[in-house]
């Protein structure tokens, strides 16, 4: 049994507030330099939501273009406005921020997070106006505590405050007075990353055209760690969002690989379907506060808007085959060994060449690769390059050396088989898997038959090892056989039926040969 | 670059001594190659790593750099370094590098 991907979700939030509160680069930056210029000038950069809305990328993520549209628009990106500023989007959608502090709420099951009832009141109607949140999440939702105790709470209980445009709306408390895994940092950057996994699992679930009740299984792919001094990563951000969906017929855990971890779990998601332990199974990842706002500096610098303002968030929901949606195929599975090494040339090796060579193909026949999308209007003020463009790059010079293009054609192969990159540079989010809602609309249409995803994760970030990690696998367009879920008791009972009359008939030949 | 490699090559400098250490670079491309080369010669140029202030003035190459290429085996430099080498931008990154190297480098 192949398994398919039936729909994915694509959600941002736009976090103005939590980039100048909750992003490593800013919190750094206010314990080394607080009385720098950066922190001075970095407000005047953030951009509104409406900005946020009509900005290209925004809106490719969302899948209101595409990035094919995308790669005709000139860079730099955040100068122009988009002519499509709709939140939302045939993916999913870019919530702001005053809903989005509500879903946290609704999301917190420990009584963490409280907030201004002021602000509850001016904001829920327009959560409860959001097609993907239902009654159930709204029944969540408290009516919360006067603007004082939150204030009294981020002042003497340790508290992380919650702000909207500058002003203190909340607070997350601490669940734990001494364990520094359950601070009050760690609590909302973790209610962060499970509130915007609900919100990419609705969407995805809502795409697919699935009941919740059918999903069995969610792997949780993102960066974060949830537990305590006793077990500081026990999981499980997978359960816990599914809860909060409202999936009831769910289980699921957390698959973890830093920037490779959505494709490893998208390969352990594909297995489980195919081997028949799950029917569906949904691969979910929320975003992370301690990114936004990551090259801010270079951004402030260079005069530009701060880009990195928006959490991210997919789904991809994967099923049996029904002989119509793409196919992950798992005999052409690349990875990077622990005997790989380190230099690029053998990384893209393990990961794209030596897959094909297994398969019998060549780079060519690959229609698109999907390798890291990080959107290049982000890196490339900050020294980082055009991420997607670098991998290409390098796929190409594999395959003149192998002989599979000429090096003069290295250029004609990136605009053929690569994209440009759009997502947010949120980690785990940009790594292979923001392609796959377009590779499933085109492969639908027939555009396109076979798309290369390639993941890759920095482990040595972690410091247990100083390997570098990454995991790649084909998509193909589905070749319209359904298969049948395994032999039926049925078959099983004429099957036996046939091998003891066969046993019986041979009986009796014998006999009568006496 | 990053804090903690900034601490590393601090610690080497200190431990066999600044002329004895040589950094090799992977970086993507020129600028970053140059801003890399200024943090473990002149220090760091963002203030905000332990090489701020820092004049370690220490010999600093990019791997794709003719200079260090010619100190390689062949062979062993086509097999890990070759398929980078035609995907950079080696001059830029060569013209990143000397001034810095010429105006900082002690060694």
């Amino acid at each position: 049994m192949k398994s398919v991907i039936k729909g994915t979700g694509y959600i941002l939030v736009h976090t103005p507030d939590m980039v100048l509160h909750n992003g490593t680069t800013q919190t750094t930056e206010r314990i080394v330099n607080p009385d720098g210029e950066y922190l001075k000038e970095l407000p005047k950069h953030i951009r509104t939501y409406e900005e946020a809305l009509s900005y290209w990328p925004n809106q490719v993520y969302i899948g209101n273009k595409t990035p094919q549209e995308l790669a005709a628009v000139e860079q730099p990106w955040y100068d122009k406005t988009c002519d499509m500023n709709d939140r939302f989007g045939r993916f999913g959608q870019i919530m702001p921020q005053e809903e989005f502090i509500l879903l946290m709420q609704a999301c917190d099951v420990f009584e963490l997070i409280y907030l201004d009832k002021d602000f509850v009141a001016a904001h829920k109607g327009e959560l409860a106006a959001n097609p993907l949140i239902d009654e159930t999440i709204m029944a969540r939702i408290n009516e919360g505590v006067d603007k004082a105790e939150v204030e009294r709470l981020v002042k003497e209980e340790h508290s992380e405050g919650l702000y909207n445009k500058g002003v203190l709306v909340g607070a997350v408390n601490r669940a734990h007075d001494i364990d520094t895994n359950l601070s009050a940092h760690v609590m909302l950057e973790n209610i962060v990353s499970k509130a915007s996994s609900v919100l990419s699992l609705l969407a995805a679930v809502h795409n697919a055209g699935i009941a919740k009740s059918e999903v069995e299984y969610v792997v949780d792919c993102c960066e974060e760690a949830c537990g305590d001094m006793n077990q500081r990563g026990g999981g499980n951000f997978a359960k816990a969002a599914a809860e909060i969906a409202g999936l009831t017929g769910a289980t699921g855990s957390d698959c973890r690989g830093f920037c490779a971890g959505p494709s490893h779990a998208i390969v352990e998601a594909a297995a489980l379907v195919a081997a028949g332990a799950y029917k569906t199974v949904v691969v979910t990842a929320g975003g992370c506060t301690a990114k936004l706002g990551m090259n801010g500096k270079d951004h402030v610098k260079k005069g530009m808007p701060i880009l990195e303002d928006c959490l991210g968030g997919f789904a991809v929901v994967i099923t049996q085959n029904d002989g119509v949606n793409p196919e992950i195929n798992l005999d052409i599975l690349g990875r990077h060994t622990v005997g790989t090494g380190s230099a690029p040339q053998a990384v893209i090796s393990s990961l794209v060449t030596d897959p094909l060579d297994r398969a019998g193909l060549k780079v060519t026949d690959v229609d698109k690769f999907s390798p890291e999308m990080q959107n290049p209007d982000i890196t490339k003020p900050a020294g980082a390059g055009d991420v997607p463009l670098a991998n290409y790059k390098m796929i190409a010079a594999l395959s003149v050396k192998r002989g599979d293009i000429q090096r003069a054609d290295m250029m004609k192969f990136i605009a053929e088989h690569g994209m440009t990159g759009w997502a947010p540079t949120q980690g785990h989010i940009p790594s292979g898997v923001p392609c796959l809602g377009f590779v499933r609309d085109n492969m639908l249409k027939g555009n396109i038959h076979r798309v290369m995803v390639i993941g890759k994760g920095s482990l040595f970030l972690g410091r247990m090892t100083n390997l570098f990690d990454g995991v790649s696998f084909m998509v193909e367009a589905n070749d319209g056989k359904k298969e049948e879920a395994g032999v039926s008791e049925d078959a099983v009972k004429s099957l036996i039926a046939k091998a003891m009359k066969d046993f019986a008939n041979t009986l009796l030949a014998q006999e009568e040969k006496k | 670059m990053d804090l903690e490699n900034q601490k590393r090559v601090k610690e080497f400098a200190e431990k066999y001594g600044p002329e004895n250490v040589v950094v090799l670079l992977g970086a993507s491309e020129g600028e970053a190659s140059g801003l890399a080369a200024e943090t473990v010669t002149n220090g760091d140029p963002t203030y905000a790593g332990p090489l701020t202030g820092v004049q370690l003035g220490l010999k600093v190459y990019h791997v794709c750099e003719p200079e260090i290429k010619k100190e390689f085996d062949p062979e062993v430099y086509d097999k890990n370094v070759g398929m980078m080498e035609m995907v950079l931008d080696v001059d830029d990154i060569s013209n990143e590098m000397k001034p810095i190297r010429d105006q900082y480098c002690k060694f």
